[in-house]
């Protein structure tokens, strides 16, 4: 229990910590934000005074009000899910629009993620059960994977499996003239068949990380006594493989998958960028090229959320999976 | 101790490119300089042929080299030492600086940190090579330090310490002189890591419009080449050769870390019969550390 109240406590202050920080990063930097919203909000149509007051909340102001209760306005205004006006998809709110894409990622990172995973996962255990192996050796192989930049991957992918040989299309998220979103077939599959090549690239670049954490992890697990023991008693390599040795291997990695989601959305974020596909980064890159301040802060808001949400799901499973966490806490 | 080949190959490779960056932009012409060829393939007095605007790839690939490894370089020391002195320290000194740094540091680690980079880059205009490099190393510290914080609570636990507080010896001195030494390796990996992670940042970050503006680095070249519709108009040689360096770099970097964490755990060392036959085991020998190692 005591784990949990730990675990849920410092999620909060990592929370408060975001908020905060997304209520302070525009009044520390020059230049007034909010004038420069409402001009390019004005462009587009009239600008009510609530606008232009939520706007302030949001950025901070010039104004002569005290940045405590400026900072009590605009938690109140997180509270009711009052994120402003989006200047990029005037006059939509900040939330639809957030909410519109926010599914699209959630599916294409999710997917690609938990591929590159099992698979990475697979394949390291295998490389620590037979060290010295083809599989073993390919290891260094995989990690020049690694250090490819992501984006640079996904273009040259892209130009040689949708310009040169036109295997799959080139952008979106969707075939736009032909389907209509929504739960049917149709659009299901249309929707599969543009997110192959977004999550192939993704696997294809992170990958060698899971596989070589498992291969270490499963050599060191297998110099434990208790694999002797199992050898002993003459079990069926194959058993001691998976029972015994990859059941513990594992454990790390899945640690580790939380802290990785950070860097899952980060990839997002320029995969998105590349293949034009309508989730929360495309989002994020429009509302920053429109200088869509509520916009941007918004977003950044609801991946910061995402993932400490996603960070603390991973650690109350962990808990289960492994008593030893709870027992040290 | 021999190099091992790994070693010797990430050696060998960093070297070359590192050389490449130092002397590099000595012996080309100006990377900026527009001419009226433009897409030029390679050959005709432009060893990577030329961009749109007519300018020299090669020229552009020197300083963009070195641009990079200035982040790469500047990025890791920062991050080290940001990880360095809230891990160590905290863990060191313990009771309620301890609570404080370590929920720092996690707190850092679960924030996304191409998000807040963007944000923050969004906000400033006009960057400059070293705001964007204070950006990444602020979001790339916090690992590093939890780390840090696990093996340096392990050790101060140690009786050689205990044994040098007791001696009365400074705390600094015992930070530095007692503690940091068997840190070293695990820094190193550390700072390695980092470089990488910086150029990979860099580079992404360029790659959206977000670098540094006016300098030449692997990521703004790509930046140029995307923007110029490099692969569209099939001006492989303007959009790979940035990309490959990155790779081989990295790949060179991953290779030392290889190295790095098999010093650090002998465990994970190259174990196969025919690395053992090298060093000239009988077959009983090799049978015996087959053994001990399962």
């Amino acid at each position: 229990m005591r784990y949990y109240l730990r675990k849920l406590a410092f999620y909060t202050v990592a929370l408060w910590a975001a908020l905060t920080l997304n209520f302070l990063l525009p009044r520390m930097m020059p230049g007034d934000p909010v004038d420069l919203m409402i001009s390019k909000l004005a462009a587009k149509g009239p600008v009510s005074a609530e606008t232009r007051r939520s706007l302030e909340l949001l950025l901070g102001t010039k104004s002569d009000q005290p940045l405590v209760s400026q900072y009590v306005d605009y938690l109140g205004n997180l509270a009711h899910g009052d994120f402003g006006i989006s200047v990029t998809f005037f006059p939509q709110t900040v939330s639809t629009t957030i909410a519109q894409t926010l599914p699209w990622t959630i599916a294409l990172m999710g997917i690609a993620t938990l591929i590159s995973f099992a698979i990475g996962i697979l394949l390291g255990q295998l490389a620590g059960w037979k060290r010295g192996s083809w599989l073993d050796n390919l290891i260094p192989v995989t990690t020049m994977f690694q250090a490819v930049p992501y984006f640079w991957l996904a273009l040259v992918l892209l130009y040689l499996l949708s310009s040169v040989t036109q295997v799959f299309p080139t952008s979106g998220g969707y075939d736009v003239y032909n389907v209509t979103p929504g739960f049917n077939l149709p659009f299901l599959r249309s929707a599969a068949y543009y997110g192959t090549l977004p999550a192939l690239t993704i696997v294809i670049s992170s990958i060698a990380g899971w596989m070589l954490g498992m291969r270490n992890m499963m050599v060191a697990t297998l110099s434990e006594d208790y694999i002797v023991t199992a050898e002993a008693k003459g079990l069926k390599p194959r058993r001691i493989m998976t029972t015994y040795a990859a059941r513990n291997a594992v454990l790390p990695s899945l640690a580790g998958f939380a802290t990785t989601l950070g860097f899952v959305v980060s990839g997002s974020i320029i995969t998105e960028q590349v293949f034009s596909y309508p989730g929360i980064g495309m989002t994020l890159m429009s509302a920053v090229q429109n200088n869509d301040y509520a916009l941007m802060q918004g977003v950044f808001l609801v991946i910061t959320i995402s993932v400490l949400g996603a960070n603390l799901l991973v650690d109350l499973l962990y808990a289960l999976i492994d008593p030893r966490t709870r027992a040290r806490a | 101790m021999a190099l091992s080949p790994k070693l010797a190959v990430g050696l060998t490779l960093c070297g070359g490119i590192a050389l490449f960056g130092l002397l590099g932009p000595l012996f080309v012409g100006d990377p900026q300089r527009v001419d009226n060829i433009g897409l030029q393939p390679p050959g005709n007095g432009h060893l990577l042929g030329t961009t749109q605007t007519g300018q020299d790839v090669f020229a552009q690939l020197a300083y963009a080299t070195r641009g990079s490894l200035l982040i790469g370089v500047v990025v890791g020391l920062l991050a080290v030492i940001l990880a360095a002195g809230f891990g160590i320290i905290g863990a060191y000194i313990g009771g309620w600086v301890d609570e404080g740094f370590s929920l720092f540091s996690n707190v850092m680690l679960v924030l996304p940190g191409l998000p807040l980079m963007i944000v923050i880059s969004s906000y400033v205009q006009n960057k400059g090579i070293w705001l964007v490099a204070g950006v990444l190393a602020l979001t790339s510290w916090a690992g590093g330090a939890r780390v840090l914080r696990a093996v340096t609570l392990s050790l101060r636990s140690r009786d050689y310490i205990s044994a040098s507080r007791v001696a009365g010896e400074k705390t600094w001195r015992i930070l530095l002189v007692e503690l940091l030494p068997n840190l070293v390796p695990l820094l190193a990996a550390m700072f390695v890591f980092a470089v990488i992670g910086a150029i990979l940042g860099e580079a992404g970050l360029a790659f959206i419009g977000l670098g540094a503006g006016g300098s030449w680095t692997w990521g703004t070249m790509l930046f140029w080449a995307g923007n110029g519709l490099a692969l569209r108009l099939g001006a492989l040689w303007w959009f790979l050769p940035p990309g490959l360096l990155i790779t081989v770099f990295g790949a060179g970097l991953a290779m030392i870390n290889f190295s790095i964490d098999e010093i650090i755990n002998p465990k994970l060392r190259d174990q196969t019969r025919r690395a053992r036959r090298r060093w000239s085991a009988s077959k009983r020998q090799i049978a015996a550390t087959e053994e001990a190692t399962r």
